[in-house]
């Protein structure tokens, strides 16, 4: 008995010793919202992708003390997470629950272009800031005039396949293929734009296509497909993939030999499970995104992710993904937690970031990677849209 | 009409226009987006009650038409007018309906139910060879004017539609054949009830209802994706909605959907990283618990309450 209340005296005592050291300290945690899914059909892609980064960039900022503010305080970061189970309804729900419920100062923008879109209104209605760091889409001009503080990152479609284009025009010009191109594409949102903004694209850049096929989101057996190409004799072969199928493509491919000097498949080859999959073999395969590895902030940043998560971050919209969180961090600390002064500092301020310096030019960044390569098992930028630090690209020499 | 039906009419419409005050209140952006899911399950789970309720056909294809309905939005939504999009959507749900329930709803139990699970995953494969193959993808887009306000009136509407409907078809000859078919098909067909007929007429009303609640529910989403729009996932909720409620009365989906809804929320809010392992737990103890669905619990215990005044 007494030496329960004893104890109990002396926690009192040390928590009243504690806290107003606490508070001298350390201002109010600025709360920050996150929502992305957890689970369902989106779940392997923002595991991989968008939540490490988030986790690692609290981690970094509280292990720095917090941010620094512009009164000179320091104040920490709080994060409070949703699941959004992959559902725009549920994302939508999360946001507002946010910003009514939780009252965050900042939300950390979702996953994919779908679950981002559908958020925009909630986020331009209550003034957060929305960096979307993983939605590609040719609509920016319109988007941007709508949702007055969301912000485009990774790129636009067209870019992309305009690169693809180019990268195969470059190799073509130094004798190593020829212009007959095999292209499929997987028959769903991001594969069938793709592929329908690339057949005028390689057209007007000479390239011939021989062979033009589409096949539903999760099919199994993706061998009549490979073999299609394999007989219009292609010099390069170009798929619109999403990660299940562009894991079995490849896997089809060298398995049915299909021996081109240009081989591209889209999402998903930019992540470290594509080089854990298949090792050596991916010498060459070319694939959507890219970073420069040779920064030594880049550099840094893929020792932090690793060490901090315990997983290697993607070479595509991984760092993408912490800049846009280095943005809304130096945003912060310039100006507060004014959302809408931060919403302007970003529309007109230059960051610094792990992808170099970033200004946003009508709401979205204009210059990103949009061809990646793997050489020496590093998957190496060798396209961009007007970024230095592209590797030469390479031929893809045989399985 | 008696007297009880009016009294009952009544309040039903002043609770609709009670809730139509809703987005009015200071600061209802997080009340309003919970509203508009619950409205949403509500009207998608009472029209399926509506077939399912009375029938004991199981349909999993109300995501077959919520998609196609928000498909229709999506292709039609920068040439054609909106309200005029709604009715095509309802069109090509009566269509599809209609199509489906002539070749399949002579299948019954099982049968019947595996094949409306299919249904999402085939209509969703021939829209997207249609888009891929025909039209491309500019029409993924849903870019309107439409708030999350307009959007949860329009399911307000919705919900006091097929309200009206059901309590028409309840008291109608073709209720009440509905019934029989429910109790014992072949009876039915020895008193001389068309019961195919009857079975599609419901099928396509539930249809027509899912369709329509895709195209309203599609500027939400501003973006429309396959995965989304076909997610079988919502398939599944609305029949467990309408069961936990209870699908023998017409109001007992909605006193399924407003706990269910308010529970998922409460589960997404305060655990964030178990969402779905405690939903599933929690599906477990109501099915435990409450077998019958909260309808039968209000029912046993109207009728205790009675018996208990009538001793008195």
């Amino acid at each position: 008995m007494y030496r329960r209340t004893a104890l109990k005296l002396a926690a009192a005592a040390a928590l009243a010793g504690a806290l107003p050291l606490g508070f001298t300290h350390a201002a109010d945690p600025i709360k920050i919202g996150a929502v992305a899914p957890k689970t369902g059909p989106l779940a392997g892609g923002a595991a991989i992708t968008h939540w490490p980064n988030v986790q690692l960039w609290v981690h970094q900022v509280n292990e720095r003390g917090g941010l620094r503010m512009r009164d000179g305080s320091r104040r920490k970061v709080e994060l409070i997470e949703y699941d959004d189970r992959t559902n725009p309804g549920e994302t939508i729900k999360a946001v507002e629950r946010l910003a009514t419920q939780d009252k965050v100062d900042f939300i950390v923008a979702p996953y994919g272009t779908g679950l981002n879109l559908a958020a925009a209104p909630v986020f331009a209605k209550y003034g957060y800031p929305q960096i979307a760091c993983t939605s590609v889409t040719d609509k920016v001009p319109e988007l941007t005039k709508r949702y007055p503080s969301i912000f485009f990152t990774l790129g636009t479609t067209t870019a992309f396949a305009n690169s693809v284009a180019e990268v195969l025009n470059k190799l073509r010009a130094e004798g190593k293929i020829g212009n007959r191109v095999a292209m499929v594409n997987v028959a769903d949102a991001f594969g069938i734009e793709l592929a329908e903004a690339a057949r005028p694209i390689f057209k007007t850049a000479g390239l011939e296509i021989v062979y033009d096929r589409s096949y539903p989101l999760g099919t199994q057996d993706l061998s009549p497909i490979v073999k299609g190409a394999r007989a219009a004799n292609p010099d390069a072969f170009v798929a619109w993939s999403y990660p299940p199928d562009t894991f079995a493509i490849t896997e089809q491919s060298k398995i049915e030999g299909l021996n081109v000097k240009a081989y591209y498949t889209a999402v998903a080859t930019a992540f470290p499970a594509y080089r854990g999959k298949f090792g050596k073999s991916i010498e060459g395969h070319l694939g959507a995104g890219g970073v420069n590895l040779d920064t030594p902030e880049m550099k840094a940043y893929l020792a932090a992710h690793k060490k901090v998560t315990g997983k290697d971050a993607d070479y595509w919209a991984s760092p993408v993904t912490y800049a846009g969180l280095q943005v809304l961090e130096q945003a912060i600390e310039a100006v507060g937690t004014d959302r809408k002064a931060v919403t302007e500092y970003i529309k007109k301020a230059t960051f610094k970031t792990v992808m170099g310096h970033w200004k946003f030019v009508n709401q979205s960044i204009h210059e990103f990677w949009t061809v990646g390569q793997w050489q020496n098992g590093l998957f190496h930028g060798v396209s961009s849209t007007g970024l230095p630090g592209a590797k030469p690209v390479i031929a893809k020499p045989g399985w | 009409m008696t007297r009880a039906e009016a009294r009952n009419l009544a309040l039903a419409a002043a609770a609709f226009a009670l809730l139509a005050f809703l987005p009015f209140l200071k600061d209802s952006g997080y009340l309003l987006s919970v509203s508009v899911s619950i409205a949403m399950y509500t009207v998608l789970a009472t029209s399926w009650a509506l077939f399912s309720g009375p029938t004991h056909y199981i349909s999993l294809a109300t995501a077959a038409f919520y998609g196609l309905g928000a498909y229709v939005v999506a292709a039609g939504i920068g040439t054609i007018s909106y309200p005029l999009l709604l009715v095509l959507a309802g069109i090509a749900g009566a269509v599809l309906a209609l199509a489906v329930g002539v070749t399949t709803l002579r299948l019954s139990g099982v049968y019947f139910v595996i094949f409306t699970l299919g249904l999402a995953e085939l209509i969703r494969q021939v829209v997207t060879w249609v888009q891929n193959n025909l039209t491309g993808s500019r029409g993924m887009y849903v870019l309107t004017e439409i708030t999350e306000r307009i959007i949860y009136w329009e399911l307000l509407g919705l919900a006091a539609l097929v309200y009206l409907v059901g309590w028409l078809v309840a008291r109608s000859r073709l209720g009440f054949a509905l019934r029989i078919i429910g109790n014992d098909e072949l009876v039915a067909a020895h008193v001389g009830i068309n019961s195919a007929a009857a079975k599609l007429i419901l099928f396509v009303i539930s249809g027509v209802f899912a369709a329509v609640v895709g195209a309203v529910m599609a500027p939400r989403y501003t973006y429309i994706e396959p995965s989304i729009a076909y997610s079988p996932e919502l398939s599944f909720q609305v029949v467990i909605m309408a069961l936990i409620g209870g699908a023998h009365r017409l109001w007992g989906p909605l006193v399924g959907v407003i706990p269910f809804a308010l529970l998922w929320e409460l589960i997404a809010a305060r655990f964030p990283t178990q969402t779905v392992l405690l939903l599933g737990v929690a599906f477990l103890l109501i099915v435990y618990f409450i077998p019958h669905g909260v309808v039968g619990r209000i029912e046993s215990a109207l009728e205790r309450l009675r018996r208990g005044t009538r001793r008195g």
